[in-house]
């Protein structure tokens, strides 16, 4: 059953003249300061959108489930006993009470804390304590826990949309399909278990990370510690993001826009294409020199590409609004308040249930955790400090504009192939001025959402 | 990583003692160590252990990095937990899992200049109470829980981080150096704000 949600709420359409905020070469700064446009987000984008809530293998078997969130509603992302998934509003029927205070379990019933009513779930009323002292009928299904209407998988990524007219996922998705099948693709089998979380935060506007997910401008200067730090002992100082140095717009990795928001950071393209070429170029990593001459004497000449599974894969694949492949990472963006969000760079491990590692899967993971702990202790620390002092500088009311406009009006820079995709040297801003785009016209939108309940 | 064993590989260069050993046996002593017939109630042990965790702690608060990594072993583990139990790090990525190339790592980091998570940098001040000292199998091991609470002050407000250590000390030639130390923060499962400076 479909509910039509008519209450007064902020509509985004109606706030702004949206084409003065986004303007070809720049933004207003309100759009990263104003509590009103983030209370609008939350249904304009967060709630009209297909936003990723997790991974299907945070919820492997059924009646598994994990907390999360879709925008600020609170989520019981879970795998019913019949193994449907589904997103239930954590918000019990009766008061409001979330009904479920854990970060993941297992359960058939969800029983609320404060007075008692059960749940299956499936978001159906199970029973209401002293049902005699009521003289409703709890079959109505508007006792029963509301839910996204809208939740589907593409390839063990869970999205989930209240917007009954937004594409299927998969036309969401577009063309950014491609790059998400290749990154699962190199994985034995093309899977990924998720295997816990550098959890970070900053005081900041969630867009500040959706903008710095696609930009090669920032790298040599926000990440220079790093740099420095990762090839302090190298012989040829390669190590990591090395191919930003010098003339990076020069270099074959591109930036690309891909429609309904996401782009497309490949980076790929710098590194040797042969089996060890991304093991060459990772980072020193704790157990590194061990593993990887166990693996060769194991292995011989495999063991190179085995050792690429730990090697971080130079891509950043950003789904628009709050999902993003980085290197090994799913990298999920939540936005808190207007000024804080939670950017969760969640472990990826490699399955290799087929055995296609020959015997090699629990040590190339015990070296694919330590590579992936390199960038969140040492890189994206400096990039939140500097979104920090973004929205710390946003406070000058006076001077208005956030500019964006880099490789913009130069003859020839960025390309636009016959799919749409649109292609640009790697520190353009063109992802930007793109994703801003769709970014306005959803602002501009009235989406009717709605939630579901069982009937 | 038995405290006698013979260091074929300079450790500040190469990562050969991180292998499957060093994790089992990570696993295993961090999980069943804090046994009450276990706890040595001497005062002069738990004194002794006790100043060095302090002195540990003034070290970091005053940023002398040198003397602070010249109170480990060569072949050393930085380890702060991303879930309440400690985990399985074969298997779970942590907040920080640091072998003794990846602390100096972090301390050239920190002193490029380019850090800007750390420029300015944090002032803090650390307590460090409720120290006990468990025995182990070992006569040259001990392991001690402290607990302990950071104030950190950076830019525009001071805060909080609490929690507890576990410490693997192993005596080598006279001296107690500490081989593992694991940092139990107690929201280490919950989003960070800035977590950049050695704990």
């Amino acid at each position: 059953m479909l509910e039509k949600l008519n209450a007064s709420r902020i509509e985004g359409a109606d706030l702004y003249d949206w084409d003065e905020l986004v303007q070809e070469d720049r933004v207003h700064r309100l759009i990263y300061t104003d509590p009103a446009i983030f209370t609008a987000e939350m249904t304009n984008i967060f709630g009209a959108v297909w936003v990723y809530l997790g991974h299907e293998s945070q919820i492997p078997a059924n009646d598994d489930y994990i907390t999360v969130r879709l925008g600020l509603r609170p989520i019981i992302l879970l795998r019913d006993s019949q193994g449907k998934i589904r997103a239930l509003f954590n918000r019990c029927a009766h008061r409001g009470t979330t009904l479920c205070r854990k970060d993941k379990g297992s359960a058939r019933i969800f029983t609320c804390p404060y007075h008692g009513w059960s749940y299956l779930n499936t978001g159906k009323l199970r029973a209401v304590p002293w049902p005699d002292g009521y003289a409703c009928d709890f079959n109505d299904a508007k006792y029963n826990v509301a839910q996204v209407p809208r939740v589907d998988s593409y390839r063990g990524f869970i999205f989930a949309t209240l917007n009954p007219d937004a594409p299927s996922l998969i036309d969401y998705l577009g063309a950014i399909t491609k790059p998400i099948d290749e990154w699962l693709d190199r994985q034995p089998k093309g899977r990924i278990r998720v295997c816990e979380a550098n959890r970070l935060k900053y005081k900041g506007n969630w867009k500040l990370a959706y903008d710095n997910s696609g930009d090669g401008y920032h790298v040599v200067f926000s990440h220079r510690s790093l740099l420095e730090m990762e090839n302090r002992q190298a012989d040829v100082a390669n190590k990591g993001m090395s191919y930003y140095k010098g003339s990076p717009d020069t270099a074959p990795m591109y930036i690309a826009y891909m429609g309904n928001g996401h782009h497309f950071k490949d980076k790929r393209p710098n590194i040797q294409k042969r089996a060890g070429g991304l093991w060459a170029v990772e980072g020193p990593a704790p157990g590194s020199e061990h593993y990887a001459e166990a693996l060769r004497r194991r292995f011989g000449a495999k063991a190179e590409e085995i050792l690429d599974l730990a090697s971080s894969e130079p891509v950043n694949i950003n789904v628009f609004p709050n999902f993003s492949l980085l290197g090994n990472h799913i990298q999920v963006f939540e936005p808190i308040s207007v000024d804080e969000t939670n950017v969760t760079w969640y472990g990826t491990a490699v399955v290799d249930e087929d055995d296609t590692l020959r015997g090699a899967v629990d040590e190339i993971n015990a070296l694919r955790m330590r590579t992936q702990e390199q960038f969140p202790n040492f890189g994206e620390v400096d990039d939140l400090a500097n979104f920090e002092e973004i929205q710390r500088g946003l406070a000058c009311q006076e001077d208005e504009w956030i500019y964006m406009h880099r490789g913009l009006g130069i003859p020839g820079r960025v390309k636009t192939d016959d799919n749409g995709i649109i292609t640009a040297p790697a520190t353009d801003e063109v992802f930007m001025r793109e994703y801003i785009k769709e970014w306005k016209r959803l602002m501009k939108a009235t989406p009717k959402l709605v939630v579901q309940r069982e009937p | 990583m038995s405290a006698n064993m013979q260091t074929v590989h300079d450790p500040t260069v190469s990562s050969y003692y991180v292998n499957d050993e060093l994790y089992r046996n990570l696993v295993e002593n961090f999980t069943d160590w804090q046994r009450e017939e276990l706890a040595i109630a001497v005062p002069e042990v738990r004194d002794r252990f006790r100043l060095l965790i302090e002195r540990e702690a003034r070290l970091l608060d005053e940023l002398r990095f040198d003397e602070w990594l010249a109170m480990y072993s060569p072949e050393c583990i930085y380890w702060v937990p991303g879930t309440p139990e400690g985990g399985d790090p074969r298997r779970e990525i942590a907040v920080s899992f640091d072998d003794r190339r990846r602390m100096e790592d972090r301390i050239y980091r920190l002193r490029t200049g380019y850090a800007w998570s750390q420029a300015p940098k944090s002032r803090t001040v650390r307590m460090i109470s409720n120290v006990e000292v468990f025995a182990t199998s070992e006569s040259a091991v001990r392991m001690v829980r402290s607990n302990f609470l950071i104030s950190e002050f950076r830019v525009d407000g001071t805060r909080f981080l609490s929690g507890w250590c576990g410490h693997r000390f192993v005596e080598r030639a006279g001296r107690w150096e500490i081989q593992v130390r694991q940092v139990n923060l107690i929201d280490c499962d919950r989003n960070l704000r800035n977590p950049s400076i050695v704990l």
